[in-house]
């Protein structure tokens, strides 16, 4: 695991300075971080490179994980669905059971921090023991929330209230509530087995290993398998694509141990891709970053098609890497691309289909919006910016409605 | 005795300001709203929408002024008052009060000349965003124009920007800190008037930087 001195060569002595500077401030505080899932998945792949730092720089930080059984996390995936604003019942038995496994968790987890950092809607009910723990108290919600489903929010609204703060990816998720909202993008660790620089040997040998030739024109998506990824919309542009232009598609992603519904997309996207030779679909074991890594090194051209994001942060990943990228314009993505500065934006899968070729046809353009995009990642969207976007929240419990706080 | 290495009667003790920005859940569709917004929201606001453009892109100049501007013209479609907010000159307002009042002013007038409201389309709205500053000190001290002048080269852009911006806006301190130290600590006036007469919102910090240098390396006062 990379400690925080190697990141200077990449940031530069300052910024770590400064994270330094904050963690002292923070020194004997307690954070303990609560999500669903150890493995797979945006959220605990940044809780497993974030808290080792926060450690190693002085931040007591430590990281639970609330159990439940398959119903609890159908549950959990329909509420994450309703939230992205697609149509979903839940019974009234469905919403106890949420109660109920919430409750569970919270009576055998031990609660312990001065801060208590709570991830996405699975565990927000552990807030109900707020009266005997005392202590601080954030959510943070890492799915687009720009329109959720009102029924499940009205649901969820209460909960959220009775913490200090909630955190929010993007400035259109923020919501009306009686309690601050902290805007705060995620981040890529760039080095990460995901991020990392690769020797063109190992690209090459993870490439012929799938059977992709990179003497072609390669367009990758990396994502889980999931609906609001639109997999089998990317066969349809591909097909578009293909109509003029000589290319192969990747569908490249993982399984979460919170995400029941994987395996119907995989089959529904399998059967879409027919007997095309070119079109090669990955279902990646969930340590496969080497893999991805490779995959977006190799590609000519990124998509990321999504329906929703809750940021989207493959496309920091391709544009960290100077790759052109063409992407739904939803959730975080226009904040990490500024269209035809460094990536492209689509609304249709027509559209997609059009900046693809062109990307394709023209990959002088391609270089330069990677370049660009690269560039305003490393200023925004990098670890060490989010950690001090984290220690800067934790600072500011200290009183609640200043806007000036002088060390 | 070499004037670079004269004392100050008071070090310069160079601060870094970080910042951390909260929703405050208020969205405007069209000219009206956003007038209702520049009236009510905190000066934190407004001081968060006229300067964190100066941070963001270090290296482009010249730069959108202000979000104002930059969404009145994207989402509005409205290029002529887009370009009235876009010409307000920040640089002269020495608090955020008088500058919301003239962006207030400039969007009334529009609006009483009867233009129509258009409206943002949908996700295009106008978020009003919250800049919560922190200000901690640095390991840069200075007591002598040589030093300052090492240290100018080595602190943080973030730190350049506190003591140009936000200690003058924020704090309610007079002009910017370099000038008023380099004046009533050193004697160095003639140093002290070019940094102050410096424009720096038509700057990057980076080239800001570098001028400040430049004016320093024109030599002490002898």
């Amino acid at each position: 695991m990379p400690l925080i001195g190697d990141y200077e060569p990449i940031v530069g002595p300052d910024v770590i300075t400064e994270l330094k500077l904050l963690a002292e401030k923070l020194s004997g505080k307690v954070i303990q971080n609560v999500n669903s899932t150890a493995v797979g998945g945006g959220v605990a792949e940044i809780l497993n490179r974030m808290i080792p730092l926060l450690k190693e720089v002085g931040v007591n930080a430590r990281w639970d994980v609330i159990k439940g059984g398959e119903k609890f996390f159908e549950v959990t995936k329909k509420i994450h669905n309703a939230l992205h604003n697609r149509a979903v019942t839940i019974s009234k038995e469905e919403y106890e059971m949420f109660v109920e496994t919430n409750r569970m968790n919270a009576d055998e987890m031990e609660l312990c921090g001065d801060i208590i950092f709570i991830h996405d809607p699975q565990p927000i009910g552990l807030i109900e023991h707020r009266k005997e723990i005392g202590k601080n108290w954030i959510w943070r919600c890492h799915v687009d929330f720009s329109s959720p489903d009102p029924v499940v929010w009205n649901f969820l609204k209460p909960y959220v209230e009775r913490y200090d703060i909630a955190v929010f990816s993007a400035p259109s998720f923020a919501r009306q509530l009686n309690i601050r909202q902290v805007l705060i993008a995620p981040s890529i660790d760039p080095l990460s087995d995901k991020n990392k620089e690769l020797p063109e040997a190992t690209i090459n040998e993870l490439l012929d290993r799938f059977g992709i030739d990179r003497e072609r024109p390669i367009i990758t998506q990396i994502s889980r398998f999931d609906y609001l990824k639109d997999p089998t919309g990317v066969i349809d542009m591909y097909k578009m694509v293909k109509k003029h232009n000589d290319c192969q598609l990747v569908l490249a992603g993982g399984g979460t141990t919170d995400d029941p519904e994987g395996e119907n997309v995989l089959a529904e996207v399998r059967e879409k891709a027919g007997s095309d030779p070119d079109i090669f679909i990955l279902h990646l074991a969930p340590a496969s970053d080497i893999e991805i890594n490779a995959l977006q090194r190799a590609s000519s051209v990124v998509l990321q098609k999504s329906l929703r994001e809750g940021f989207g942060l493959t496309v920091s990943e391709a544009l960290w890497k100077a790759k052109p990228v063409v992407a739904s314009a939803v959730g975080g993505i226009p904040l990490q691309i500024t269209h035809k500065y460094s990536g492209l934006l689509s609304y249709t899968l027509e559209g997609t289909a059009y900046w693809v070729r062109q990307l394709l046809n023209s990959p002088e353009y391609g270089k330069k919006l990677g370049e660009n995009g690269r560039e305003h990642i490393q200023q925004n969207f990098l670890l060490t910016r989010h950690l001090r976007d984290y220690m800067l929240m934790f600072l500011s419990l200290r009183e609640y409605e200043r806007d000036i706080f002088q060390f | 005795m070499n004037a670079g290495a004269r004392r100050a009667t008071h070090r310069f003790h160079f601060h870094t300001r970080l910042i951390l920005l909260e929703l405050t859940g208020r969205r405007a569709r069209n000219l009206k709203e956003l007038l209702e917004g520049i009236r009510e929201v905190p000066e934190s606001v407004i001081y968060h929408h006229t300067h964190h453009f100066l941070q963001q892109h270090l290296y482009l100049s010249p730069e959108p002024p202000n979000d104002f501007s930059y969404w009145v013209r994207e989402a509005l479609d409205e290029d002529v008052l887009a370009e009235r907010l876009s010409s307000i000159d920040t640089c002269e307002f020495n608090d955020i009060e008088s500058l919301r009042t003239a962006i207030a002013e400039v969007i009334e007038v529009h609006l009483k000349n009867g233009e129509d409201l258009r409206k943002a389309p949908p996700g295009e709205e106008f978020n009003f965003i919250k800049a919560v500053t922190f200000i901690l000190p640095t390991r840069y001290q200075a007591t002598t124009l040589q030093e300052f002048a090492d240290a100018i080269q080595k602190v943080t852009i973030n730190s350049l920007y506190f003591h140009i911006f936000e200690a003058r806006l924020r704090l309610g301190r007079t002009g910017n800190d370099f000038s008023r130290w380099l004046e009533d600590s050193l004697g160095e006036v003639e140093i002290a008037q070019k940094i102050a007469r410096l424009d720096p919102y038509t700057h990057t910090l980076e080239g800001l930087r570098k001028k400040i240098r430049s004016y320093l390396e024109g030599g002490p006062k002898t």
